[in-house]
């Protein structure tokens, strides 16, 4: 079986699941980019077909949200926070550092292919600024030197 | 007989390291050969204290924080599973003044159960709502409500048992009620704790809407950045259904109420109510029209209620102790309780549940006890990235819906983001109005086209190009976004562009204060 195959069986399985709720379209695109990490561009005349829109009505919701992606992230997804509250609080700072750290800017994925790098606004973790996310996991009153000790921590795992 | 040990679950504690103190305190106690039960609690909001660690004692819960892992062992050392002395002591949680001098109903629970324990919660006051709710009729629900005063509590504060009697009234097969959890804005978290902490009482006040107007289904409508939240409502979902408080037949009422947590994708239109129900419906979240309005004509073109966490989470509370009891609370047109989210540059951040009254410089002093930094307080935004900066002359402003709106600012949903003296008001005005462009759905022209030109002259003013021209520029293109656009994003966004201009016009290289004006 191809790459490609078991993309195409992924992203069938998640629609036959769902495609019947009221409103399915944004739970089918949560459940592939659940599945795959991103939402390929090949599966939208699927996504199409089994809930009876256009090809372009589809596209036209994944490419509203900032959250959808189209193509593969990093292993792990760094979100910074740039809202006020991590602002008040040196996220700015913050942000050049990891930016320099990593070696790439928002929407970019480190060469080794093992961070990508998102902005983020707000965590809720506003009490504990400035916060970012890597994966699922959330940090709060982040440092230069603390992240620096997430990110090693987080590279020895991968 | 094993000894009662809570470390929050709570994503802000677990930011802190809270599972991690956690495992270590497991493990400590295996190594000693002592029994204990560990709970996760939800947080009791006192943030700067987290991880916050409860010992159940013979002297009540006893507290230690902040808890790091190399803290723990020293803890077991001086016994502080029985209360023992320890520099992180805190003493009985209860008596903490922060905590003590708060009004909890919303957050009555919060911090003190388990919240996903459905037998905590009916062990503290859980589901009398309901059953209360269950024995009237749809219009005597509706009436506790609004005498209750509740108004909505995601910012635009209009009257709850209003919304609710519309819908009631507007005639329909189908009707649905929404809840935004979708809290976007910075300095806001209190939707997030009720979710994270006490997940029930959101199920409870839901179901109760629906019977107060006759829908038999709830979407509840999360941003997909609370991945805690999902699991907790989840959970508390699943438990719900099982013991009949959610399904065809609540609790043997032969009324039904289904309820089912749709995720969000990041777009922070999607907190706005028509917005949501686009994307609820699976479309790009574009404001719509008004009128028709939700309750007559709401998702899927039926009448729906769209409220906020906090708002529905205060109906159980109504309900149980009486619309009166709730309406006691708070001053002039602004009843009941408003939990307060102190945040940013601030010492003591964390949840402050008041009656409505108090004003920002007690709050950000007295609770807050100044900014984190130690430097004088410069600005403090109220209301997120749609909420005007507020100089000192300001701070004794009562929080309470009218008297900041005669100020030109907006108490919204109460969050509270506090600058120290080194804050660029300059830089965050460009900030919001970039914040805008990001975020506009691109439906009306003054937000999309505006945002983007309004980022372009701020960015010529901070770089001293022509500035008495383009101050005027700005405020005339504010003029356009304040009037001319559809919903709230663009239509608010001036407020925090031109209080930061107008209160510290010299960040922004004026130093002709006429050309401020």
């Amino acid at each position: 079986m191809t790459e490609s195959t078991s993309i195409q069986e992924t992203v069938q399985a998640v629609i036959t699941t769902l495609k019947d709720k009221p409103g399915a379209l944004l739970p089918i695109l949560h459940g592939i980019q659940d599945a795959l990490g991103y939402i390929p561009a090949d599966s939208v005349p699927a996504i199409a077909q089994g809930l009876h829109l256009s090809r372009a009505e589809v596209h036209g919701v994944i490419s509203f949200y900032h959250y959808f992606r189209d193509t593969p992230p990093g292993k792990q997804t760094v979100h910074i926070c740039r809202a006020e509250s991590c602002q008040a609080m040196g996220g700015k700072q913050l942000e050049q550092h990891v930016k320099d750290q990593l070696g790439i800017d928002y929407h970019e994925t480190t060469a080794d292919g093992q961070f990508s790098l998102e902005p983020v606004y707000c965590l809720g973790n506003c009490a504990c600024s400035p916060a970012i996310q890597i994966g699922d996991d959330i940090y709060g009153k982040v440092s230069a030197q603390s992240f620096d000790a997430i990110i090693n921590e987080k590279k020895e795992l991968a | 007989m094993s000894i009662t040990v809570y470390v929050p679950c709570d994503s802000s504690a677990v930011s802190l390291g809270a599972d991690r103190v956690a495992a270590a305190i497991l493990l400590e106690a295996q190594k000693r050969n002592i029994s204990i039960n560990l709970i996760r609690n939800g947080s009791r909001g006192l943030y700067w204290l987290e991880p916050l660690v409860e010992v159940v004692t013979d002297a009540g819960r006893i507290a230690y924080g902040p808890v790091q892992v190399s803290d723990v062992s020293a803890l077991f050392e001086a016994d502080f599973l029985h209360g023992g002395a320890h520099t992180l002591a805190l003493g009985a949680i209860e008596e903490l003044d922060y905590l003590k001098k708060q009004q909890r109903l919303t957050f009555a629970r919060i911090g003190k159960t388990d919240p996903i324990s459905l037998d905590d919660y009916l062990a503290n006051d859980g589901y009398r709502g309901l059953n209360n709710a269950l024995k009237q009729s749809h219009a005597d629900i509706v009436k506790a409500v609004t005498d209750s005063g509740l108004r909505g509590r995601g910012g635009a504060a209009f009257p709850t048992g209003i919304k609710w009697n519309t819908v009631l009234n507007t005639a329909s097969e189908q009707k649905y009620i929404i809840c935004n959890a979708d809290e976007g804005d910075s300095g806001t978290f209190s939707d997030r704790m009720v979710m994270e902490g006490d997940p029930f009482v959101l199920v409870e006040g839901m179901t109760i809407a629906g019977l107060a107007v006759g829908a038999n289904q709830g979407y509840i409508y999360l941003r997909v950045e609370y991945p805690h939240a999902h699991i907790a409502l989840n959970a508390a979902i699943e438990k719900a259904y099982a013991a009949g408080y959610l399904g065809n037949d609540i609790q043997g009422s032969g009324k039904a109420f289904h309820l089912e947590v749709r995720l969000g994708a990041g777009a922070y239109i999607c907190g706005e109510e028509t917005s949501l129900m686009e994307s609820l419906e699976g479309k790009r979240g574009l404001v719509r029209f008004k009128p028709p309005l939700p309750a007559i004509s709401g998702l899927f073109g039926q009448p729906t209620v769209v409220n906020n966490v906090i708002s529905l989470a205060s109906v159980p509370i109504i309900l149980d102790k009486g619309g009166d009891y709730y309406r006691d609370f708070g001053m002039g047109r602004s009843r009941g309780t408003l939990p307060l989210q102190l945040a940013g540059n601030i010492k003591q951040a964390g949840l402050v549940e008041l009656a409505f009254g108090l004003t920002l410089r007690e709050l950000i002093y007295d609770f807050g006890g100044g900014s984190a930094t130690g430097r004088p307080i410069k600005a403090v935004q109220v209301g997120g990235p749609l909420g005007a900066y507020l100089p000192e002359s300001q701070f004794d402003t009562p929080l309470d819906y009218e008297a900041f709106a005669a100020n030109w600012t907006v108490l919204g949903h109460g969050g509270v983001v506090v600058f120290d003296d080194t804050a660029d008001m300059a830089a965050l005005a460009r900030y919001n109005m970039e914040f805008c462009a990001i975020e506009s759905c691109g439906k009306c022209t003054p937000c999309r086209i505006g945002s983007t030109r309004g980022t372009e002259v701020i960015d010529e003013i901070i770089s001293g190009h022509e500035i008495s021209k383009n101050i005027p520029l700005l405020r005339d293109l504010c003029n356009t976004l304040l009037n001319g656009s559809l919903c709230a994003l663009g239509g608010m966004t001036p407020y925090p562009v031109l209080s930061a201009l107008n209160h510290f016009p010299e960040d922004f290289g004026v130093t002709d204060t006429t050309n401020a004006t």
